[in-house]
Order: C-alpha cells, then sequence, then structure tokens
C-alpha cells in the first residue's frame, strides 16, 4: 500500500539509484534485523516470554509447517482472499465502468460513495458473526466490503480519464457501446484498475487475517488467535511472520500482474529495467 | 444561479435520503431478529450512546486513537525524512520495512499485549504499529522526489538545514506524506476497533460487540452506524486539514492543468 492512491500513473517517474551494492546493502540490513531480534531477548533487555529469540522462532516455524492443520489453515487463508478479492474486483469495476461512463449517475452516487467508503469495514464485525457465525463467510463480506471501495473509486478514476477526442472518434465511427468499453474505455481505465486491484489485494489480506483472528472463521489469524490463548508464544511469531511472508508475496504477484498487463503503457515502457 | 445550486444539492442528497427511506420502508415491518426496522434502530440511538456512553466509550476510543496517529505521524515523518535522505540507509532499511510494513497489523494486538497488557497504552500501540507505515514509507518517496536543484540551490545559497527541511524537504514532500496520512487514517480507525474488540473494558468497539454478544440487535446496529458516522466524520475533517495544509499544492496543479 505504498503507492499514492490520487497518482495511479505517476509511477513511471521512479528510477533506481545504480549506486553500487544495494542488493548488498538490503541483505546486510536483513541480517542485522534477524541478529537484533536474536540479541534482544538472549542479552535479557527484552523478557523471552514475550519475545523469543529469532531462533526458537524459526523452530516453532519449522514444527508449525510439519502440522497438517498447519497448511489447511494456509489454504483457508488463501482461498477466503481470493474469492473475496475476486468477488469485489469484479463487481466494483462493473459497477465502475456503468458509474463512471453516465454522468449523471457519478453525479448522484458520488455523496453514498464518499459516504459508504469510510466506514470501517471491521464495524460490520458483528453482523457477520450474528449471520454467518463463525463460517468463512463472516470474513468474506468484510473482505468483499474493504476491497470494493478501494476498487471501485479507482474504476470510476479511470473511467473518466478518458481523451474526449478518444471518445468522440469512438462515437462518430458508430462503436456501439461494448466496443466503446473495449476499445476506448478499458485502455485508459487499465492503469487505475490495475492500482486499483494493487491496494485491494492488500486490504483484502489484512482483513481476511483480521476477520479470523476476531470472529474465528477458519485459517492462520484462528491459529494466531489460538496459539495466543495457549501461552505458545514462539508459535504466534512464526505465525505473524507467515503472515508478513504473505504480504510480501501478495504485494509481489500484484507488482508483476501490473507490470505485465500495462507493458503497452508509456509509464511502463519508460520504466528502466532493474 | 439558484438553479445550478439546487441541482447540486439533488445530487448530493437524492440517492442517500432514496437508500435510507427504501431502508425504513422495507425494514419497517421486518419481523427478522437481525435486521430490525430502522425505527427502532433509531429509536434506541440516542439513548444508548448519548447518556453516558459517550464520556465513558466513544471518547477514550477517540483519544486513544488520536494519541496512537500523532504519535505515528511525529515518528513516521522524521524517520521517513532520515531514511530518504539518505541513498544507503534506504537501501539498508528497504527490504526490512517492505516485510514489516506487509504484516497485517491486527496480528499485532496479541503480540502488544503480551508486552503492554490490555490497557490503554496497547491500544495506542496498536494503533500506532498500524499508523505508521504508510506515513513513514510515502514520507520516504516524498523526500526523495524532492526536486534536486531546489535542494542544490538551498545549499548554494548556504541556507541552513533546518530551514532548508522545513521549507524544502517538508514541503515538497507532504503531498506525498498526506496521501500517506490519510491511508494510515483508515488502519487506525480499523485498529481503534480490533483492539477494543479483541480486550478491553470500554470503547466503541468492546460495547458494539458486546451488544452483539448479549443479543440487544437494535442496539449493536447503532454501534455499526455510529462507527461509520466516525469514519465519515475523520475523513470529512482529514480533508479539512489537507486542503488547508497543501492549500499551495493544490493552486499549483491547477495553474498546472490551466497553464
Amino acid at each position: 500500500m505504498t503507492a499514492d492512491a490520487n497518482a495511479p500513473v505517476s509511477r513511471g517517474a521512479r528510477l533506481r539509484p545504480s549506486s553500487l551494492g544495494g542488493g548488498t546493502l538490503g541483505l546486510l540490513g536483513i541480517v542485522t534485523f534477524i541478529v537484533f531480534l536474536e540479541l534482544l531477548p538472549r542479552t535479557g533487555l527484552v523478557d523471552e516470554q514475550f519475545l523469543p529469540p529469532f531462533s526458537s522462532m524459526v523452530a516453532a516455524l519449522v514444527e508449525e509447517m510439519q502440522a497438517p492443520a498447519f497448511w489447511s489453515a494456509l489454504g483457508s487463508t488463501i482461498t477466503g482472499w481470493a474469492i473475496g478479492l475476486t468477488i469485489a474486483c469484479v463487481a466494483a469495476t462493473v459497477l465502475g465502468i456503468v458509474i463512471g461512463s453516465v454522468g449523471v449517475l457519478r453525479r448522484m452516487t458520488a455523496s453514498t460513495i464518499e459516504f459508504l467508503r469510510p466506514i470501517p469495514s471491521v464495524a460490520l464485525i458483528p453482523l457477520a458473526v450474528l449471520v454467518y457465525g463463525t463460517q468463512m463467510q463472516a470474513t468474506l463480506i468484510l473482505v468483499i466490503y474493504a476491497s470494493f471501495w478501494q476498487m471501485l473509486v479507482q474504476v470510476i478514476y479511470g473511467v473518466q480519464d478518458v481523451d474526449p477526442v478518444a471518445s468522440d472518434t469512438a462515437r462518430s465511427f458508430r462503436f456501439g457501446p461494448l466496443r466503446r468499453v473495449r476499445a476506448v474505455l478499458w485502455p485508459t481505465a487499465l492503469p487505475y484498475v490495475v492500482t486499483g486491484f494493487r491496494l485491494a489485494a492488500a486490504v483484502a489480506l489484512v482483513l481476511e487475517i483480521t476477520g479470523e483472528l476476531i470472529i474465528g472463521s477458519p485459517g492462520l489469524g484462528k491459529r494466531i488467535a489460538i496459539a495466543q490463548t495457549s501461552g505458545a508464544v514462539d508459535t504466534m511469531f512464526a505465525l505473524v511472520i507467515v503472515t508478513g511472508a504473505l504480504g510480501v508475496v501478495v504485494n509481489l504477484l500484484a507488482r508483476a500482474a501490473e507490470r505485465r498487463l500495462l507493458r503497452w503503457h508509456p509509464s511502463v515502457r519508460s520504466e528502466v529495467p532493474a | 444561479m439558484i438553479g445550478r445550486i439546487g441541482m447540486r444539492l439533488v445530487e448530493i442528497f437524492a440517492l442517500p435520503v432514496v437508500l435510507t427511506a427504501l431502508w425504513w420502508v422495507l425494514s419497517a415491518d421486518s419481523t427478522n431478529f437481525f435486521f430490525p426496522p430502522l425505527s427502532s434502530i433509531v429509536d434506541v440511538f440516542v439513548p444508548t450512546w448519548f447518556e453516558g456512553r459517550i464520556l465513558d466509550d466513544v471518547v477514550p476510543s477517540l483519544l486513544r486513537l488520536a494519541a496512537g496517529y500523532l504519535l505515528a505521524l511525529l515518528v513516521g515523518i522524521l524517520l521517513g525524512s532520515a531514511i530518504g535522505s539518505s541513498t544507503r540507509l534506504r537501501q539498508f532499511c528497504e527490504p526490512v520495512l517492505e516485510f514489516l510494513r506487509a504484516i497485517p497489523p491486527p496480528v499485532l494486538v496479541p503480540i502488544l499485549m503480551l508486552f503492554a497488557g490490555v490497557d490503554n497504552t496497547m491500544k495506542v500501540l496498536v494503533i500506532f504499529s498500524g499508523c505508521i507505515w504508510p506515513i513513514l514509507l510515502n514520507t520516504v518517496e516524498g523526500v526523495r522526489g524532492v526536486d534536486p536543484v531546489l535542494r542544490d540551490t538551498a545549499r548554494s545559497y548556504r541556507m541552513p538545514w533546518r530551514t532548508t527541511y522545513v521549507h524544502l524537504v517538508l514541503r515538497g514532500a507532504s503531498p506525498r506524506i498526506a496521501a500517506g496520512a490519510r491511508q494510515a487514517l483508515a488502519i487506525g480507525i480499523i485498529l481503534m476497533v480490533i483492539s477494543e474488540m479483541f480486550a478491553a473494558t470500554n470503547g466503541i468497539g468492546f460495547t458494539t460487540i458486546q451488544f452483539q454478544r448479549s443479543f440487544a440487535i437494535p442496539e449493536m446496529w447503532s454501534g455499526i452506524i455510529l462507527l461509520g458516522f466516525i469514519g465519515l466524520g475523520l475523513s470529512l475533517l482529514f480533508r479539512f486539514a489537507e486542503s488547508r495544509v497543501l492549500r499551495w499544492y493544490e493552486g499549483m496543479r491547477r495553474q498546472e492543468r490551466e497553464g
């Protein structure tokens, strides 16, 4: 979620400084961080019961990875994330194209969208629990609600960005509505859509794991809650590391998808390959 | 003129009014336990929240949010400008920051509970540790993006570093910082609610989940609606503050577009 949501196409300006050993320095940073994590509890600066040394987190992680329950939890998390994200993205794209391309609709819905968007999705937790208990659907609602708005707003921005000359040209060539969407709207909106997708993917993961943690629907979050109540601190840290790694993977995948989908776009073409 | 303003008002209020009316009418004789009539939610709204709870629950929640958020702003901007100003430092920190940022902030709740128990400190820390990443990373990017020519100019005029920092670096990075701060606010509200749902003795999140557990359904709905209004109010407040701070930037953008 680093990107400025308001400047979805300004990525092209990003250049990597070609100074020597950027990767090495980064590696050194990771090593320092790990050593730090190991030494803090070992030297007694932080109580070992609160922050176990890194080595015991790794040991706990290895142990976790041998448990089938861990893998099924990971599977539930990924499945819930993917289903929620897909539903939200498809719905937001379709609605966004319709709302964004009809001026009246856009003006009429603006205030409602501005009102509904900042409602924190976690406010829906009590309702979700009430209706679905601890089933997967309870978390799914949160995931869909949170990622839907990220996507919708970007799609509407994107559709508004259409070059008037291009849309007039399409009209004088008497393109049908479907063809207009495909040939004019979609390519203009795509950079925004992709940015929206990247933001939505990150938010969806956060809400998926939050839902599991609070509601107790199956997944990594629930496993963290169990580890916490049973006092298995190193397992808890190991699971937190896994969620962080999952977040990094989601980010990297979204970035890769972005580059691939927007190969043709000037903002990506001008980027010097890192 | 009047017509245009009238049109604008219709555009703003038509859909919300229609939706509320629909909810009101469709739920009017709802016997569904989970979805009570809107009228009964409205009836319990004021007695539930404005007779005592506003001081006992709403204000503590908002104070915790404010403390965590402002702390994150301060630390994020200071650390971010330090990291953004030095290429080597940035390369050194980047992978670790990328990882820490990717951890879903709510999983920090059980961890911070170990360190700080379940009192206010824990909640402020949770909010702080979730809010800081977007602010920090956007500040780093913003500071990096400050115009090098301006930087060199400041140096050749031998501007003292404090002047350079306040008027050039912070100013130049402020649009990015504001973008980060807006994301952080949304995260902060989420964490305010989560930390209270997980373990608390007061707060909006705690009270709402208590209502749900005791099956006080209209009261629970009123809590959800209150949270919605708080989210909306804070985002309006943020936009107001942003437009004051970034007025020069908006003006510059407008001129660029027109010129």
